[in-house]
């Protein structure tokens, strides 16, 4: 009968419009400037560097300015220059420091490729997106003291994975230092030879993680330790 | 007499003859409420007839092909997601195919699965996003919409959580997908899954009997399927004329062979057709969802032997193509056996679906070639690239 | 409004409240030499008449701005007030300093004169509509006639905005602006002449109290509680909705066709003037539905008199705005050739045919007893068996449909 279609729906409009009012899942909004939906762990906006500490960020960069970032990133939104010295890093080894590492945030387009494929952990996503600035243009170009924020805020955004990064850099630390010792070991006993691998280079699994081109000298092979 | 008459026929080209006036060119777009974006169609009018339609469009064009052959694979991946910004999800997996039939790389079962849960989200996002729009064309002010939308976000909060962006995914991964989906967000999903139903009933009393959509949609922009066949469309539109073809079956790619889904099809090709195969193939996806949660394997989502860094497929082509959810999203990939692909090639459904627009147009009104660009479900940003 | 006229059935505490506006401009009239009250006493009249009309407007864009949000599961505009109430003064100093642009290819002066012209036609309707017991503006013999006039007039200022504005979408809606005028001015003069058949009267005073009284005490004898009278009701809403350019029928400004139609190119005031025009034709025609077949003032049981007539007639055409507004919230949009036919082919038809409905129930008045059983069914049967066969004439090759399946 005509009709009956029409009926039908200002029936489902007139139960949402009671329901709006007991049945707060039927919400399609929130508002927003007041309520702040969370965020899941894993949302990412803009890339951050991460620093061992908030007191002196720029001296304790992870980052070694490998520039695999750099070359990587699809819109090329990221500058690097290296350091001509090298400076300790939270471990105590030299390395080379980024001495200019800029973002252009109004190209970047949160991909989070650059966090895949940083072999030291130094790049990470943050989750700020309440993001407007007054200038067009040098607002949203971040620079390195803009960029470099503590592994504690790290641990503060994204618990779970810091902790996984904290425990494989740990790991990592360990196995250098043992493959040093083993080294000095060897040179010490003659003859030479070549120190086996230690089994805390069994790393926990680093799928997403490449063996190629692994920069620093502390990584030991990760890939196919896991079964 | 009905309320949708042969509109051309014999008796109203008499009238027309003899009140010949003038045609009234009208340039619906760029700038306009219901062309989904910068799309801009020039229709020639006789009254409110279309006599005459030609669609513009390139003002979103971002050169996608050609960065595509300047960046490295794995940098094409976050810009596959912005082809079809609704379904990133499944231009993902179309891009990580070809590049894996490429490089001979082997996918874990699990991953499969995953994708397979993710590209059929998709499908229930893009298929509710477009009924929203349609119900919008149609003149509904605002109702379906928002509640297509509700549930469209929570889908996105789902994509939000595995991947963390909402549209813009970038998931899959050559070789397998970026994160293991934890087992909350696997719960989340079901949950969903599991409420899908009842809001497609509720949808559906909406809007599916009422009158004057039926009215509006039914005989509106009848497409021949010879005709689609012939102009290569694919996806919903396709299967709305009675052509029950679908990649999912054909090609049975990724684990689809191990499911039990039905492929509808439509026996009109009108705007009605599009819409409800739309809402079948939701109910569809539902069932895929339910056996694909439920079968889940677990083990590793990603091939250990995938590179993510100096990835350099051996010379060669490949062509990978799934059935996206507005028909078939391919990407045809050479490598001369560098970093960066020889060739890199979109076949967009968007687009060659967009191509038989003034066919489907012609005889109708301007109010019709509202809805049925609003059913042949566009995203300019795949049609433009 | 006539000073003096005498409470006849108003009584006790009632006396007071249902008298009260007539007192006030009495008591203001009475400072006055004797040589100005009659134009004062208009002015009062027109000035109350903006202001409450001009309030309602106001609120019941936040009204149906909060109600669609609601059916939409979102709280509406909030953010304004407590609770968004201010946001429609808000909105006023929007459109009030938005710039005012006027296409330079544009005919100057009818571009200015179309909202101009749409708002004088709109308020004039309000001129004869009974909104109490001693609350009639102007009591004429022929309001029903000048409503009507006053009604069909704004169309043209639609044509004339779509017109001037020299633009091609609003040329589109002014050429839909007529063809519904033409379609829908006849079932809805058709669907009240039964009422006016009955009553014998074109004074919309005299239609009111024809439905004054109550069987048994609590139902009372309104039209819209008779066949013929519920089916003129319908068709009335119907053609009003489409009269009003409210949706389903909102072709004219169709925004997803055609942009905002004969709005396209008006900004500023200019443009919150149409707007005001269309929520004053609204509920011009919902208060001469109220009037017609509701009852007017009239409370629906008789120990609710105590109620002074104005409330109700105001509860009642709020009631008829809030379907305006639910309906819009629902359904989609008619193409034109759909609503040109659903008026010639299924209202008009209908509306004929319910005169034929009225007609029996005219003559029929005085049966009793099991006579007045079949006197309701053969009404009920004269107003549903047409709608039921017209219905299936007009939906034919428009049904669900049931699909297959590929294998």
């Amino acid at each position: 009968m005509l009709g009956t279609g029409l009926i039908k729906g200002l029936a489902v409009t007139a139960k949402n419009l009671v329901g709006s009012y007991h049945d707060p899942a039927r919400y399609t909004t929130v508002e927003y400037p007041e309520v702040k939906p969370p965020l899941p762990e894993a949302y990412r906006n803009f890339p951050f560097l991460v620093s061992e500490s908030a007191d002196d960020p720029m001296g304790t960069l992870r980052c070694v300015a490998c520039q695999i970032c750099e070359k990587e990133c699809p819109p090329q939104c990221i500058y690097i220059e290296k350091s001509k010295d090298k400076k300790p890093d939270a471990a105590g080894k030299l390395q080379i420091y980024p001495t200019v590492f800029a973002i252009d945030t109004s190209v970047c387009m949160s991909c989070q490729i650059c966090v895949e494929v940083c072999p030291f952990d130094s790049i990470k996503m943050d989750q700020v997106y309440e993001v407007a600035t007054p200038g067009r243009y040098g607002d949203l170009l971040l620079n390195r003291e803009q960029l470099a924020k503590s592994n504690a805020y790290y641990h503060q955004i994204r618990p779970t994975e810091a902790a996984e990064v904290d425990g494989r850099l740990a790991a990592e630390r360990k196995a250098a230092e043992e493959k040093a010792k083993a080294a000095a070991a060897a040179k010490a006993a003659l003859p030479p030879k070549p120190a086996a691998p230690s089994p805390a280079a069994k790393l926990p699994d680093e799928s997403r993680r490449s063996p190629q081109g692994e920069g620093g000298a502390a990584k030991p092979p990760a890939e196919g330790a896991q079964p | 007499m009905s309320l949708t008459p042969e509109i051309g026929g014999a008796h109203v080209r008499a009238v027309h003859d003899e009140f010949h006036g003038d045609l009234l060119e009208v340039s619906m777009g760029p700038h306009h409420p219901s062309t989904h974006g910068v799309f801009r169609m020039i229709v020639t009018l006789d009254g409110e007839t279309i006599v005459k339609l030609k669609p513009v469009f390139g003002y979103l064009h971002r050169n996608h092909e050609k960065l595509g052959e300047n960046t490295t694979y794995l940098a094409s991946m976050p810009y596959t997601d912005r082809l079809d910004y609704l379904n990133s999800m499944s231009n993902n997996w179309a891009y990580a195919l070809a590049v894996e039939k490429l490089a001979g790389l082997a996918v874990p079962e699990r991953a499969e699965y995953v994708r397979v849960i993710l590209a059929e989200l998709t499908r229930l996002l893009n298929h509710t996003c477009l009924a929203g729009f349609l119900m919008q064309d149609c003149g509904c002010s605002g109702t379906p919409l928002m509640y297509a939308f509700r549930e469209r976000e929570k889908i996105l909060d789902l994509f939000e959580s595995l991947s963390g962006s909402r549209m813009m995914c970038n998931y899959q991964r050559f070789g397998g997908c970026r994160v293991d989906p934890p087992a909350e967000w696997l719960a989340g999903a079901q949950r969903l899954v599991d409420g899908y139903s009842a809001f497609l009933d509720e949808f559906e009393a909406l809007l599916t009997g009422n009158e004057i959509l039926m009215a509006r949609t039914q005989g509106v922009g009848r497409l021949d399927p010879a005709l689609a066949v012939s102009a290569g469309v694919a996806g919903p539109m396709l299967r709305a004329t009675g052509v029950g073809h679908d990649l999912r079956k054909v090609d049975g790619y990724g684990v689809y062979p191990r499911f039990e889904f039905r492929v509808p099809v439509g026996a009109h090709g009108d705007t009605y057709d599009r819409y409800m195969i739309r809402i079948l193939e939701m109910r569809e996806s539902i069932r895929i969802l339910q056996q694909a949660l439920a079968g889940l394997p677990g083990g590793p989502v990603m091939d250990p032997k995938a590179k993510l860094r100096g990835f350099r497929p051996k010379a060669g082509e490949a062509y990978g193509r799934i059935e996206g959810p507005k028909g078939e999203i391919g990407f045809y990939l050479i490598s001369d056996g560098g970093p960066n692909p020889y060739r890199y090639r979109v076949r967009p459904p968007s687009f060659i679906n967009l191509t038989i627009l003034e066919d489907m147009c012609l005889g109708h009104t301007v109010a019709d070639a509202v809805i049925i660009l609003g059913s042949v479900d566009i995203v300019l940003g795949e049609v433009d690239r | 409004m006539s000073a003096a006229l005498p409470l006849s059935a108003a009584s006790g505490a009632n006396a007071l409240l249902e008298r009260l506006p007539v007192v006030l401009r009495d008591g203001l009239l009475g400072y006055l030499p004797e040589s100005l009250r009659w134009i004062v006493s208009g002015l009062i009249t027109i000035a109350a008449l903006l202001a409450v009309f001009g309030l309602l407007f106001a609120y019941l864009t936040l009204a149906e701005r909060k109600l669609l949000g609601r059916i939409q599961n979102r709280p509406g505009p909030n953010r304004t007030g407590w609770f968004g109430l201010l946001q429609p003064f808000a909105d006023a100093v929007k459109a009030l300093t938005k710039e005012d642009i006027v296409p330079r290819e544009a005919d100057a002066v009818l571009h200015y004169l179309a909202p101009v012209v749409l708002v004088a036609l709109s308020l004039m309707g309000f001129a004869v509509l009974p909104f109490g017991r001693l609350l009639v503006p102007v009591e004429l013999d022929s309001a029903v006639l000048y409503f009507f006039a006053a009604g069909a007039a704004t169309e043209l200022a639609v044509f004339m905005a779509g017109w001037a504005s020299r633009n091609k979408y609003s040329l589109l809606a002014a050429m839909r602006a007529l063809a519904q005028l033409i379609s829908y001015e006849l079932p809805l003069l058709l669907s009240f002449v039964p009422v006016i058949m009955l009553a014998g009267t074109l004074s919309t005073t005299e239609i009111v109290t024809a439905q004054g009284g109550w069987t048994l005490g609590f139902l009372p004898h309104w039209h819209v509680l008779t066949p013929w009278g519920f089916a003129g009701f319908v068709i009335f809403m119907i053609a009003a909705l489409a009269e009003s350019n409210r949706s389903p029928f909102d072709l004219p400004e169709a925004e997803s066709e055609l942009i905002a139609g004969h709005l396209t190119e008006y900004s500023g005031f200019k443009y919150a003037l149409f707007f005001m025009a269309e929520y004053f034709g609204m509920c011009a025609l919902s208060g001469m539905a109220v009037t017609l077949f509701l009852g007017g003032w009239q409370a629906p049981c008789a120990f609710l008199e105590f109620i002074p007539s104005y409330a109700w007639f105001g509860a009642k055409l709020l009631a008829l705005l809030f379907g305006f507004i639910w309906i819009r919230a629902t359904l989609p949009r008619l193409r034109m050739d759909q609503l040109t036919r659903l008026a010639w082919k299924f209202l008009v038809p209908l509306a004929l045919i319910n005169l034929g409905t009225a007609a029996f129930w005219f003559l029929t008045a005085g049966w009793s007893g099991p006579l007045q059983l079949v006197r309701w069914a053969v009404a009920v049967a004269l107003v549903v068996v047409p709608f039921l066969l017209l219905g299936r004439r007009l939906t034919a090759g428009v049904a669900p449909r049931t699909y297959r399946y590929a294998t």
